[in-house]
């Protein structure tokens, strides 16, 4: 006997789809999924900051723009509230003439984003993974892409960075060096099964 | 759950072409995620424009490693956003359109692009409109993207 697709008020779909089991046709799981959204609002706000994030994903994503008032600023990345010097990180720039790199070790954040040009106008934007941030036995390793362009002055980077602690991530939190995350900026955060 | 990253469209080249088009871009995501694989008749700067707009409201900052050097480059005032640079060896590139359909912003883009045996190039670009964006020309100058080369539209809701 055939399994038959219902319509929504319980009689026969049509036209009919037939399907091989009671399994069938029902919708895929997904494996990207969305947490949690942060949008700035007027007046802005000193960070955006996840917390509770569940441990029942395989890695993260979060999918950022933002906007600072103050030039040469870069987004930074703390983990778990720790503000120790438990973090590192290296950046490959790109700025529109030459191509260079820094690193900072024994750092109390990781560098995020590239430089801002301080035209609130003129958003950062990026991507940062998080492989494995619910593994108890590794440290964490956070990986950027990220750039702003502002017609005659912008930034390429990738970014690399790393927390020393086996702990599983469960909270986020990204500011800038200085001054507030501004109006319309908006953070992202998925997570991928 | 409903899905989180859709595939919005699909075009598969069944003949050269000299430019693709996405229309009519629904308005229901966060971002957008353009996947291109392509190879072309012969090498250019792959670009997009932004609701037909082939005026000079878009810039860029670029940075490519060859295998011989490390370089970065920038475009002032230009007349498209450029993610890539297309040639006769494979082409690939992942770009990201973020917040597309918010009207108070202008429009940035950041991409990763690679070509077979050529260079490896990272890529943003900012669009200077704050209109949402409902479609997206991806072309190459005067090159034309060869039969078989695919071009994919994704979208990202977030919660």
């Amino acid at each position: 006997m055939g399994v038959y697709k219902l319509s929504a008020s319980g009689g026969l779909k049509t036209p009919r789809t037939n399907y091989s089991s009671f399994l069938a046709g029902n919708p895929p799981a997904n494996s990207y999924e969305s947490i949690a959204t942060i949008t700035v609002g007027s007046g802005g706000q000193a960070s955006a900051e996840f917390t509770s994030i569940p441990s029942t994903y395989s890695h993260l994503e979060v999918r950022f723009i933002g906007s600072n008032a103050t030039g040469s600023n870069r987004m930074r990345l703390q983990i778990n509230s720790d503000t120790a010097s438990n973090y590192s990180t290296h950046v490959l720039i790109g700025d529109g003439s030459t191509v260079a790199s820094i690193a900072g070790a024994n750092t109390d954040k990781i560098a995020i984003s590239a430089a801002t040009s301080g035209t609130t106008s003129s958003f950062v934007t990026g991507v940062v993974s998080i492989l494995d941030y619910a593994n108890t036995n590794k440290y964490k390793t956070v990986r950027t892409f990220s750039g702003f362009d502002n017609n005659g002055n912008g930034e390429i980077d990738l970014n690399s960075g790393s927390w020393r602690n086996t702990a599983a991530i469960t909270s986020l939190k990204f500011f800038w060096d200085t001054g507030n995350v501004t109006q319309y900026s908006s953070f992202a955060l998925y997570g991928i099964k | 759950m409903p899905s989180t990253y859709t595939p919005i469209a699909t075009q598969t080249l069944g003949s050269a072409a000299t430019s693709v088009t996405f229309s009519s871009i629904p308005q229901t995501y966060t971002d957008l995620v353009l996947v291109i694989d392509s190879i072309a008749s012969a090498g250019n700067a792959v670009y997009l424009q932004y609701n037909g707009d082939t005026g000079t409201n878009y810039s860029f900052t670029n940075m490519q490693g060859d295998g011989t050097g490390a370089y970065s480059a920038r475009g002032s005032t230009t007349s498209e956003a450029r993610i890539g640079s297309i040639g006769t060896t494979r082409y690939n590139s992942i770009s990201h359109i973020m917040n597309y359909s918010n009207a108070t912003t202008y429009k940035t883009c950041i991409s990763r692009a690679a070509r077979t045996e050529v260079s490896t190039w990272a890529f943003v670009n900012m669009w200077r409109n704050t209109a949402a964006i409902t479609s997206i020309l991806i072309a190459a100058g005067g090159a034309t993207f060869s039969s078989g080369s695919t071009f994919t539209l994704y979208g990202i809701k977030g919660a």
